[in-house]
């Protein structure tokens, strides 16, 4: 018969054509600026780390997913992205075999472990952060100055929050910190590419603006009132702790990680002021001189909390007649 | 600044038709009358099998107040009253009336004289016996619409038009904006009221210019334009949009003092008054990419979906998928063979269907669907909810004010068919609802 050949389903009958996976290759598009960079400041070592993590994430998630008998997930992106954001979060320094640890804790231990995508408390690459800086804290926070010339030998040296932290040593000028020509995580330095990053998710509507501005203006206002400055001006400390460590990758891409943060409006505020809080809490009271990673994994467990307290109030309720 | 509402979202309008003049086309053979096309009681056949029926005569009607009646579009013999297909792919009692192509019209369809001499009783009866329902899509009887439970302050008619493709209406107020305007201040005064305001999304510049320019100063009668967003023309929304009142839960527009009809349906107010002829025929938009010729055709009623396919030039090749109504909220087709209704506002045609499920992507809490929801809810709890039977949640997440406008599924990236679980689940989470208000809980 004629007619059995149209397909019936519910309503809608038209999609957007955003997908899981085109969301993923955004978020891989948006990290590509600080990728490269880091890459270029830090020479081919930050390249072996963003690859080494890449590859073990797909293969632990590949693995995984035999072992457990499921449909293979690598072709949703998202282990990728897990693997960019992990490598961007380390030293260019690390031992390789500890970044394949990382990356395979974060994406066993961490996400699949509690269901795979959608269904993780935290953030894998944050949380696989954390794990790394508590079992080899020196190979972690061992960081080198960016070799621009390449000659130069790697020289160990402290990143600027540890040398505000201590109070002594020098810092860089706040332009260079700015830029990203200071050492650091492959990824964190320059402040302009990650902002490039966060225009191009924001032009593609994949985040919005809320987390990581509620993130950013907490910080800034309780450093400028609160900081221990020193002798620096209260502007000039507030924007060094802004561009230094990694705030800005963690506010434009960890704390805007869908799967641990609150989907309502004002949960998002709420989850980015207490991130703020909390990474303000460690920089100026806690014994360790970078405090992004704890504060966006504690807020990730209070995501779910968050939500439940901010389910927003609906059309009907907002109630009768408004003359 | 056009006017909206919270939430929502611009979706591609496909409007091929905007621009097409709409095209009289002659009754079929055949025509298909469903006995009951309204929301309200259930009507009954007036003609049996071999009587003559001629153009307005009245086929089927009931004698409760919330109903309205269905006509015969052209004249002819009743051929059969058997079950045949309607637009939600449910087989209903029809009348098939066999065309005698002579157009006789029922000697009964007189225009009121004096419309000023009637009662308020008198007015509605003129609109029930018209068999006038919400031509938007809902359905609902008219005259009982008109009769609030309270005195109300504005009428708002809408002329939105939000779903994509759809043009009928937009075409009804470019070519009949005197009879638009005309209606409009009769309803106006049925219903007391000093202001009507027209809502019209702003990507019918058009249509606003053209109905701006039949308002005469001081008629009480304003063009409001409003944000192109859907759903902007759900009636919530645009009370929401142009009044800044919010519907309570489980209330009616009347509660906030507004009273909703569709553009269409003030020109079928206008025509049963002014030329006595009830709802007969009506403007369906046939589109898609499968269509050769997309048209905006003005249809006697009881016409099938393939008669004006034909007409729009057939398909350029099978589609997969056949919609009557808007491809948000209209219903997919398994056959052609479906007459057109009352409510029938279009046909679209097309070529691929959109894969609406991937059972393997989960959610990935984007919480795209929390922000986009028109009515402020959170479908991502409520699919979960519906999905693991629990009425509880669902009930906390306010289910019931869900309007199936759709649009959680269409931005879903993880392609989850949402507003199909949560429709599916809001019966049982009321009837409960209901359970747990009158135990005296």
């Amino acid at each position: 018969m004629e007619s059995n050949k149209y397909i019936v389903s519910a309503a809608p009958h038209i999609h957007t054509k955003s997908t899981v996976s085109g969301i993923m290759r955004d978020v891989i598009i948006a990290l590509m600026p600080s990728a490269v960079f880091g890459c270029v400041i830090f020479g081919w070592r930050a390249a072996a780390v963003i690859i080494t993590c890449i590859a073990s994430c797909l293969l632990s998630e590949f693995i995984f997913t035999k072992i457990m008998k499921r449909k293979s997930t690598i072709g949703d992106l998202s282990a990728v992205v897990t693997g960019m954001l992990l490598a961007l979060n380390l030293p260019p320094q690390i031992p390789l075999y500890m970044a394949v640890i990382g990356s395979a804790f974060a994406i066993i231990i961490v996400k699949q472990i509690f269901g795979g995508l959608g269904k993780n408390f935290m953030n894998p690459a944050l949380a696989a952060r954390c794990f790394m800086l508590i079992a080899w804290t020196s190979a972690m926070t061992t960081f080198v100055n960016p070799m621009m010339g390449y000659g130069a030998d790697a020289v160990s040296s402290a990143t600027p929050l540890a040398v505000m932290k201590a109070g002594e040593g020098t810092l860089p000028s706040l332009r260079d910190a700015f830029l990203g020509f200071i050492p650091g995580t492959i990824g964190e330095t320059s402040v302009p590419m990650i902002l490039i990053g966060f225009v191009y998710l924001l032009i593609r509507r994949v985040i919005t603006p809320r987390i990581p501005l509620a993130y950013i203006l907490t910080f800034a206002v309780l450093t400028y009132f609160f900081g221990s400055r020193g002798d620096m001006s209260a502007a000039e400390y507030t924007l060094m702790q802004l561009c230094t460590g990694g705030l800005m990758l963690g506010a434009v891409f960890m704390a805007t990680d869908y799967t641990t943060t609150p989907t309502t409006p004002l949960g998002m505020i709420i989850f980015g002021v207490g991130c703020g809080v909390l990474t303000f809490v460690i920089r100026r009271f806690g014994g360790y001189p970078e405090g992004v990673s704890f504060s966006i994994i504690l807020m990730n467990v209070a995501a779910p909390l968050i939500e439940k307290a901010t389910v927003p109030r609906s059309f009907g309720q907002k109630g009768g007649s408004a003359s | 600044m056009a006017l909206t509402f919270k939430g929502g979202l611009h979706i591609p309008d496909f409007k091929l038709t905007a621009k097409l003049p709409v095209i009289d086309l002659p009754g079929d053979k055949l025509h298909y009358f469903p006995i009951t096309q309204h929301k309200g009681a259930p009507l009954k056949a007036l003609v049996k099998t071999g009587d003559h029926v001629r153009v307005g005569q009245k086929i089927a009607d009931a004698e409760e107040f919330v109903a309205a009646p269905v006509h015969s579009s052209v004249s002819g013999t009743v051929k059969d009253v058997c079950p045949h297909v309607n637009s939600i792919g449910i087989k209903t009692e029809t009348i098939v009336v066999e065309n005698d192509m002579k157009y006789e019209t029922a000697e009964n369809l007189r225009p009121v004289e004096d419309i000023s001499a009637l009662t308020t009783r008198e007015m509605l009866w003129v609109i029930r016996d018209a068999g006038i329902i919400g031509l938007g899509g809902a359905g609902f009887p008219t005259h009982v619409k008109l009769n609030p439970p309270k005195q109300v302050e504005f009428l708002i008619i809408n002329g939105a038009e939000c779903e994509p493709y759809i043009t009928s209406d937009h075409r009804r107020m470019l070519e009949n904006p005197e009879e638009i305007i005309d209606g409009a201040g009769i309803l106006s005064k049925l219903l007391g009221v000093k202001k009507c305001y027209i809502g019209i999304e702003a990507n019918k510049r058009d249509a606003i210019d053209t109905l701006r320019r039949e308002v005469r100063f001081n008629s009480g009668i304003e063009i409001m334009k409003l944000k192109t967003k859907y759903p902007q023309g759900a009636e919530k929304q645009l009370i929401k949009a142009i009044t800044g009142r919010n519907v309570p839960t489980g209330k009616i527009p009347a509660d906030v003092g507004v009273v909703v009809i569709n553009v269409d349906t003030v020109y079928n107010v206008w025509r049963a008054f002014r030329k006595g002829i009830p709802v007969i025929d009506r403007i369906v938009t046939v589109s898609g990419d499968a269509v050769n010729k997309p048209a905006n055709f003005r249809v006697p009623l009881g016409v099938t979906v393939s008669y004006m396919i034909e007409k729009a030039g057939g398909f350029k090749a099978p589609p997969q998928k056949v919609i009557i109504g808007g491809p948000m909220m209209g219903f997919a087709q398994y056959t052609t063979d479906t007459p057109v209704a009352k409510t029938t506002s279009a046909v679209i045609a097309l070529l691929e269907a959109q894969p609406t499920y991937d059972p393997d992507m989960p959610c990935i809490r984007c919480g795209k669907c929390v922000s986009n929801c028109p009515m402020g809810l959170m479908p991502n709890h409520l699919n979960k909810a519906a999905l693991d039977r629990d009425i509880d949640a669902a009930l906390r997440f306010n289910i019931i004010e869900c309007i199936e406008c759709g649009l959680c599924s269409y931005t879903c990236p993880a392609k989850k068919n949402m507003l199909q679980n949560i429709a599916a689940f809001k019966p049982m989470a009321m009837k409960a609802a209901r359970r747990g208000s009158t135990s005296g809980k």
